[in-house]
């Protein structure tokens, strides 16, 4: 068997009384994507938290490529490869599209150490932010401020500073939230080709894009997860049903 | 070092405790429901001593000066939230800090312009003045026993309101949830106007009574709010237990690090040098306090967890 | 050329020729009020990288402008009466010599903001802003209490000290070399700006949680700007104390850090040459409403007032736009 990308090995995290991660165990293999769903609630950013960094599990590990990151910081997970993309977008606003894109390649270069030459003169960075604009189709838009950009496209800048990073897992945290039909198709299908450069774990509330992305989906339900399985697997899910996707499915 | 002495010292400390603790706990408060950092709290205090002076001076009467300081620092404090501080709530803190300086300076030199440059002077009540004997024979003055009690006094009223009354309970809620009171059909404006009076009037009382200790004049008010704001920094930003627990502990360090740790040096120096890097030390001492506190605790000793 | 550029070389032609103006017109007077105004816009040029691009409300600025001064002055006083700094366990002698002055004062203002940031950036917000002001206090306090170097009445100088090949007593001259500092500082804070450290810093204070999701740390970011920050602001320190012959803890006050920041709203924020604009305007506002009236200040105060509340963009956001050009 091979073993998992990003890995989270019975991981809980009480606030209180309240249980938001219980003793979860989530695995993301090469080449997929694992899709987490579940009720408002259910603990998904807590969870994606956990993963990142930002919070530490009350027990539990969580590993990526094998190593044991759990006391690592945000930062230094980034550097060992994980890419995320955040749900409220987390954006340079008053800083022009390109500019977002090459903090995102000079985090992936590493040194920030440079006080004189300026930054977008440096060739090495404007191509790898560049090359990300391209693949996500906001290369015209380089020069725009990124306040003037529209929800969509912000989206899809999101995308863009994660894939600067080259990492070799991504965490998406609903990347479809707020896209129009047309917004979100487009995405689906480029994520769809994604999952070949870097598993990604997708956290997403949009149901047709689960199911028409997801290689497993993992249901998360007061903290715990209560299904893992293909698409079909889950939709025949008694619990499931119960639980979550009513009438839905 | 006597025991007698110490624990004059002792008191002495909680004094300047207690007097703290009226000014942080407006600020703090100030700052949990309306998430407004004001450095013009200092000038409230100030207007509240030249109150307290201008009328006990021309009545003789140092109650109604106490009852003029109250009146004054609430009404200035009303005011001012009406006219100005209202329009900085959304704002960012670097607004809210250049907005209550430029306060100050109006303030400040409006009371100059008002009073003069020289201090005013503000005569202890003749009930008041003299030493009274403590039990074990300590004899302290009558006037700073009675800030201590006034202090705890109010502190006391102040958990009263708030942990027993409407308005109390308003005040928490908005700590927690500015939607919420508004969908309780609470009056937010006029809860906010309320809120800063009551801290202003802590602080001209505050004002008042410490200036019949000190000198009445322009620029007195800055100082006690940077230690007040040492204070809920160490406490914990919107808590008054914290801004009591914090006042307390840097009265105290503030005075018994003055009178030993010059003393303290004394075991390592010659005597001129030992008072002069212990009263060097003890100057900073309360400011060591506070980034002890911090390395420990970053929200402070009772703040919310970041 | 944008009017920005256009606006911003105006600015400087304007520092450069109108002190030269003055002094051929016989007013050394305003050329000691010009030197004032470019020493203060240099140190609120430092206080812009904490603040205009690291978006660090620093109320404490005053400790390294102080702390310049007070090197200025320590030195100098045992230069003067001639008695060495300290015997044991090397000896140090005094100096009269400002390069000499000025790199002790960078390296010590450097040094403390290191260890002031490093407390202080563990917090944000409100408290960053009342502990850096209580770190202000504290070494206002210090300096008062410090009674080898003159405690309350501070410490005189009596001849200003000396810049190889200039001679700094004379007004003209010492201007040109604050000048010449000035515009060297803004060089490389400009370069700064658009460095990849710059775009770095920026994006920490706009979106910390993407700074470190691309895998940079945003706080290791913050504390070196507020480093290079109190470095600047102590240079200012050693030259302020230089044009005045005179140090006290006046240079540590907390009014000193709260008109820094003023400076920096009222000519414009996150502007390289908001401080500046800022500097000379208060000074030159300070010089003539203070001649017409002893409480001037609320003047002041209402002018920055109805800055804070009606023109965030300040001076030359007025005359330009508000928004900042980033290129």
């Amino acid at each position: 068997m091979t073993e998992a990308i990003l890995a989270t090995q019975g991981i809980s995290k009480s606030f209180g009384a309240l249980k938001a991660s219980d003793d979860v165990s989530i695995d993301l293999m090469a080449g997929e994507i694992h899709a987490i769903i579940g009720p408002n609630g259910a603990g998904k950013s807590t969870l994606i938290k956990q993963i990142c960094g930002g919070l530490k599990p009350d027990t539990g590990t969580v590993k990526l490529l094998g190593e044991d990151v759990t006391d690592l910081p945000t930062e230094l997970r980034a550097r060992a490869g994980l890419g995320r993309t955040f749900q409220i977008s987390a954006l340079a606003m008053e800083d022009t599209v390109l500019q977002n894109a090459v903090l995102g390649a000079l985090g992936g270069q590493g040194n920030p150490w440079r006080f004189f030459k300026p930054v977008l003169k440096d060739k090495d960075l404007l191509d790898t932010a560049m090359e990300a604009l391209e693949r996500v189709g906001l290369q015209d838009h380089a020069k725009t401020r990124t306040a003037e950009l529209s929800h969509g496209q912000r989206r899809q800048l999101e995308v863009a500073v994660a894939l600067t990073l080259k990492p070799k897992a991504f965490v998406m945290d609903e990347p479809m939230a707020g896209l129009g039909t047309e917004g979100s198709k487009r995405l689906t299908e480029f994520l769809g080709d994604l999952r070949h450069q870097a598993p990604i774990l997708l956290v997403e509330h949009d149901m047709d894009a689960v199911f028409a992305l997801a290689d497993r989906i993992s249901v998360l339900v007061y903290g715990k997860v209560i299904a893992t399985g293909t698409v079909e697997e889950i939709r025949a899910n008694k619990d499931v049903r119960d639980a979550y996707l009513g009438d839905e499915a | 070092m006597s025991l007698i002495l110490l624990i004059e010292q002792i008191l002495n400390g909680l004094q300047f405790g207690i007097m703290l603790f009226l000014m942080a706990a407006g600020l703090t408060l100030i700052f949990g429901v309306m998430g407004l950092i004001n450095l013009a709290h200092g000038s409230l205090y100030m207007i509240g001593a030249f109150c307290a002076a201008a009328v006990a001076g021309a009545t003789g009467s140092f109650l109604l000066g106490l009852i003029a300081a109250l009146a004054g620092a609430a009404i200035a404090g009303a005011l001012v939230e009406l006219v100005v501080i209202r329009r900085l709530y959304t704002k960012d803190h670097l607004d809210q800090v250049l907005a209550t300086f430029a306060l100050i300076l109006i303030f400040s030199e409006g009371t100059r312009w008002l009073f003069g440059s020289f201090p005013l002077f503000l005569d202890i009540p003749d009930a008041l003045s003299g030493p009274v004997t403590l039990p074990g024979g300590i004899e302290y003055p009558l006037y700073r026993l009675t800030l201590i009690i006034v202090g705890l006094l109010v502190a006391a009223g102040l958990f009263l309101l708030i942990s027993r009354t409407r308005l109390g309970i308003q005040i928490r809620a908005g700590e927690n949830d500015r939607e919420m009171i508004a969908a309780l059909g609470v009056d937010i404006a006029k809860l906010y106007t309320i809120v800063f009076a009551l801290g202003a009037a802590l602080a001209g009382l505050a004002g008042a009574l410490v200036g019949a200790i000190q000198s009445v004049q322009v620029g007195m008010g800055e100082p006690v709010l940077i230690l007040a704001f040492v204070v809920i920094v160490i406490g914990g930003i919107g808590s008054i237990k914290g801004a009591l627990i914090g006042a307390i502990l840097v009265g105290l360090t503030d005075t018994l690090g003055g009178i030993f740790l010059p003393e303290l040096m004394k075991l390592f120096f010659s005597p001129a040098t030992a008072t002069s890097i212990g009263s060097s030390i003890a100057s900073m001492s309360i400011y060591i306090l506070m980034a002890a506190v911090l390395v420990l605790r970053p929200t402070g000793l009772f703040g919310a967890r970041a | 050329m944008t009017r920005e550029t256009l606006f911003n070389s105006a600015a400087l032609a304007a520092l450069a020729l109108v002190p030269l103006w003055a002094h051929f017109s016989g007013e050394p007077f305003t050329v000691t009020l010009a030197t004032r105004a470019v020493i203060l816009a240099l140190a609120a040029v430092g206080l812009h990288i904490a603040l205009g691009l690291g978006g660090l409300v620093s109320l404490g600025h005053a400790v390294f402008f102080g702390i310049g001064g007070y090197a200025m002055g320590i030195l100098a006083h045992h230069a003067q009466t001639y008695t060495p700094l300290m015997e044991w366990p090397f000896v140090i002698e005094g100096t009269k010599s400002m390069p000499v002055i000025w790199l002790v004062a960078v390296v010590l203002s450097s040094v403390v903001a290191y260890f002031i940031g490093l407390l202080s950036l563990r917090t944000s917000g409100v408290y960053f802003i009342m502990i850096t002001l209580a770190f202000g206090q504290m070494f206002f306090f210090f300096a008062i209490s410090w009674s080898a170097y003159g405690g309350e009445d501070g410490l005189s100088i009596y001849v200003r000290n000396g810049f190889p090949g200039v001679n700094t007593l004379v007004p003209i001259q010492f201007y040109a070399l604050c000048f010449v500092i000035l515009a060297a500082v803004m060089f490389f804070a400009a370069r700064l700006q658009r460095s990849p450290f710059g775009l770095a810093l920026n994006a920490a204070r706009q979106a910390p949680d993407r700074v470190e999701t691309v895998g940079l740390n945003p706080m290791r970011l913050r504390l070196i700007a507020f480093v290079l920050s109190g470095a600047i602001t102590g240079l200012a320190g050693a030259l302020f104390a230089d044009l005045n012959r005179f140090v006290s803890p006046t240079m540590f006050s907390w009014q000193m850090s709260g008109e820094l920041i003023i400076f920096i709203i009222l000519g414009g924020l996150g502007r390289l040459y908001g401080p500046v604009v800022g500097a000379v305007v208060f000074v030159a506002l300070e010089h003539i409403l203070g001649d017409l009236s002893d409480y001037w200040h609320i003047y002041l105060g209402v002018l920055l007032l109805g800055v804070v509340l009606f023109a965030r963009g300040g001076i030359i956001g007025m005359l330009l736009g508000r928004e900042v050009a980033h290129d």
